[in-house]
């Protein structure tokens, strides 16, 4: 595990107080919710964007950024990130989890439910929401959809959603049972919050990597993209019947993107998500035998990857999430079979949209934006619509085209388990405000 | 240095984690060596001098009797020293690393490691992390190279050229190292390859590998030059992957009755250890046809080429 990088403590906050007056200047504002670009200065007092508008002169005493060359944008929004306290601090805990987010230009975050004891009460989760105060970084922690996520008998939703959960994971675990699932949803209807689904079928024999021409090659155990396409199939059915919310997290198959593209059509109320390297890179990596690339689900095919740029493209993925877990690295310096599943994200959502999807043309800056700012707010049933006078500043601030070497030492992460070590991405986050805070990267 | 050998040839590998990668060269030079260690094998005085010095480690994760043994004999009649570890991989998950256990070995200055573990790549892990040269004795269903160049000697001292001839590999596929390194050495020597067995034991895209599926026994017979007949292992795939015992031995089992429509010459092959009565039969497992005892004398032979020649690396493997 990390503790420091250049005499920094990873366990402490790494933001600072926002200005008084804060005018940023000479940048290109992009509102991914509004859909338009244009050139503007912002000034934020007190944290609240007083106005946007050209021009705005620097009144004295007022802190100013020269944002020439770089991008403004509503802070990015992870749906689906692993902050591992309580239970696993040795690999993240709250603070370096939000410090890696921030770092990444990611002001809000819903974090998943599989923590030790399992967050599937009021009382973990109003612990969790103490926990996360006064940070740069609003963390929304998502509950369990049932008791220990063991996929049996329901949690007190109802309370829950009184205390502030805007939706519902077993994260980590599919649920298997299909009575389960349709209760779920019927009950989650009640409140309006979605459930977050991580469809998996675990009737199939445990395996490490995608089942493929590289699993045989590799003699390795598998799992087959069906294992998550059946249990996306059987959601969409039951979501139909019951007119439940869905959300399916880290889509990662072909199979399943053709199964959404046709609940989308039936306009059922149905969205999902991809991570960054499921859109980034295939099985092929596992070749090198590096438990970099031992995720669940597990890196697919180039035809995977193909369906997914289109389906990201026609907006049939709504989101791009991460799946942030953290595995500090005794745990994953180990033979292939036992690593614990899981890579870093947040450090490198921003980056990785960039290079694999903006640079190559698959996606406009304007529809990566969406995917990131947009999209899980409104899935989340949270304010879409950030930039405008009134609100809390809560802005990313970026260059699109500075190259950057992802090393796994210099992220703010606990861990060191990225998949994309050494790669050079475009893309970098520069200033992150939220929360009257900000910090500089 | 025993005047029984000639000049030591360099092999283009440092380490033998696998035949795939591997050049014709290599396999050749490892071939020919193993051939004059058989030689040796047959006078009074089977050793030689060629290890002396040396210290080879066994690291064996997972059971196996054959394999150990044989490279045990190898190491032996090249004078190396011996050191013997036996652990299972799940006291791994538990207790020390793979990395630590070996790196403590290691520090006792021994100079090549032979592993058998039950996970695909586990030798990389060593080789990144060791100086020592590293010979993969199997790793889970992804290679046993060792067994593949056992394998090919013994059919080559019947079908000097390959070229053409048709191999069949029979059986479990999908859980198996020895498919797949035999695939890659056959396709080096030009052989066509040929699996046969139920379809739930074929891994998925194998034909990608440049073979042909064949599910019907029979056929596959019909065809071949060479089979090998792979081990069923009998706790693991009753159940979703073939009903029954029973119906394996009747559909893919090798009997005498199902030979009668083999070629005269056929070679019949066995990794071992043998379910008699299930992948083969015993008339077949000692009849006419089987080389399988020449495959264990084999063996150690070819396990002796292999460590005497990777043995020129020691000391500057990286
Ligand atoms: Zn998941």
């Amino acid at each position: 595990m990390k503790k420091m990088i250049n005499n920094i403590n990873l366990s402490e906050p790494l933001f600072k107080p926002v200005a008084k007056k804060l005018l940023i200047k000479n940048g290109t504002v992009i509102d991914a919710y509004a859909e338009k670009e244009f050139e503007s200065d912002i000034l934020i007092i007190n944290g609240v964007i007083e106005k946007i508008a050209q021009s705005i002169k620097a009144e004295k005493g007022c802190e100013v950024i020269d944002a020439k060359g770089m991008y403004i944008s509503a802070g990015f929004f992870d749906m689906h990130v692993h902050l591992r306290e309580p239970g696993y601090e040795q690999a993240e805990n709250i603070v370096s989890g939000t410090n890696a987010a921030m770092s990444g230009g990611i002001t809000g975050l819903a974090a998943m439910a599989n923590t030790t004891p399992c967050v599937d009460n009021k009382f973990i989760l109003k612990d969790i929401q103490s926990r996360s105060k006064e940070l740069l970084v609003t963390v929304h922690q998502i509950p369990a959809v049932t008791i220990k996520r063991e996929g049996k008998v329901l949690a007190e939703m109802t309370e829950l959603a009184e205390n502030g959960a805007l939706a519902f994971s077993d994260d980590g675990n599919g649920i298997q049972s299909s009575e389960t699932m349709k209760g779920a949803l019927e009950y989650a209807k009640m409140f309006g919050t979605p459930i977050l689904v991580h469809p998996e079928d675990h009737s199939f024999t445990e395996g490490v990597m995608n089942e493929s021409f590289t699993s045989t090659e590799l003699g390795m155990s598998y799992i087959p993209a069906i294992a998550e396409s059946i249990n996306i199939a059987r959601d969409i059915e039951i979501a139909r019947y019951v007119d439940g919310k869905v959300h399916f997290q880290h889509v990662s198959a072909k199979e399943s993107v053709e199964l959404i593209r046709k609940a989308k059509k039936e306009k059922l109320k149905i969205t999902c998500e991809v991570t960054p390297h499921h859109f980034s890179l295939t099985d092929d990596k596992v070749r090198t035998f590096s438990t970099d690339y031992k995720m669940n689900p597990p890196l697919r095919t180039q035809e995977d990857v193909d369906a997914i740029h289109k389906a990201l493209k026609d907006g049939i993925i709504d989101v791009i999430a991460t799946d942030h877990a953290p595995h500090p690295s005794e745990k994953k310096n180990v033979e292939f079979d036992f690593a614990p599943f899981g890579v870093l994200g947040l450090e490198t959502m921003f980056s990785a949209g960039i290079t694999y999807l903006v640079k190559p043309k698959k996606l406009s800056l304007m529809e990566f934006l969406k995917k990131i700012t947009v999209n899980p707010r409104k899935i989340l049933n949270l304010e879409p619509d950030l930039l405008k006078k009134g609100r809390t500043a809560e802005i990313t601030i970026f260059d699109q085209n500075k190259k950057w070497k992802v090393d796994r030492r210099k992220l703010k992460s606990l861990s060191l388990n990225t998949c994309f070590h050494d790669d050079t991405h475009y893309g970098k986050v520069l200033y992150t405000i939220n929360n009257g805070k900000i910090f500089k990267a | 240095m025993d005047d029984r050998l000639g000049d030591k040839q360099l092999l283009k590998i440092k380490h033998l984690l696998g035949i795939k990668g591997m050049c014709k060269e290599d396999l050749d030079l490892i071939l020919k060596t193993s051939v004059s260690f058989k030689q040796i094998l047959d006078t009074p005085n089977k050793k030689v001098a060629a290890l002396k010095g040396i210290t080879v480690v066994n690291m064996f994760f997972e059971n196996s009797t054959r394999t150990k043994i044989s490279f045990e004999m190898a190491e032996k009649r090249l004078s190396a020293d011996v050191l013997n570890f036996a652990a299972s991989s799940s006291s791994l998950k538990k207790g020390e690393t793979l990395i630590d256990t070996a790196k403590n070995i290691e520090a006792m200055k021994i100079d090549m490691v032979v592993m058998r573990h039950s996970t695909p790549g586990a030798h990389k892990m060593l080789m990144d992390n060791l100086d020592s040269i590293i010979i993969n004795a199997g790793d889970g269903a992804h290679e046993h190279p060792t067994q593949a160049i056992l394998d090919l000697m013994t059919i080559v001292e019947h079908i000097p050229d390959l070229k053409g001839k048709r191999v069949t590999l029979v059986g479990d596929i999908v859980h198996s190292r020895v498919a797949m390194s035999n695939i890659h050495a056959l396709k080096i020597f030009g052989a066509k390859v040929q699996v046969c067995g139920p379809s739930t034991l074929m891994p998925r895209d194998i034909e990608k590998m440049g073979v042909e599926v064949i599910y019907d026994l029979n056929e596959a017979i019909e065809n071949s030059d060479v089979m090998n007949i792979l081990r069923i292992q009998l706790e693991r795939h009753v159940g979703a992957s073939f009903p029954s015992l029973r119906e394996y031995h009747n559909y893919w089992g090798i009997t005498n009755e199902k030979l009668a429509r083999a070629k005269n010459d056929i070679l019949i092959l066995h990794p071992g250890p043998m379910n008699r009565g299930v992948e083969i039969d015993d008339d077949v497992a000692d009849g006419d046809h089987q080389v399988i005892l020449d495959q264990v004398l084999n063996g150690v032979a070819s396990r002796m080429a292999v460590l005497y020649l990777l043995s020129a690396n020691i000391g500057g493997a990286k």
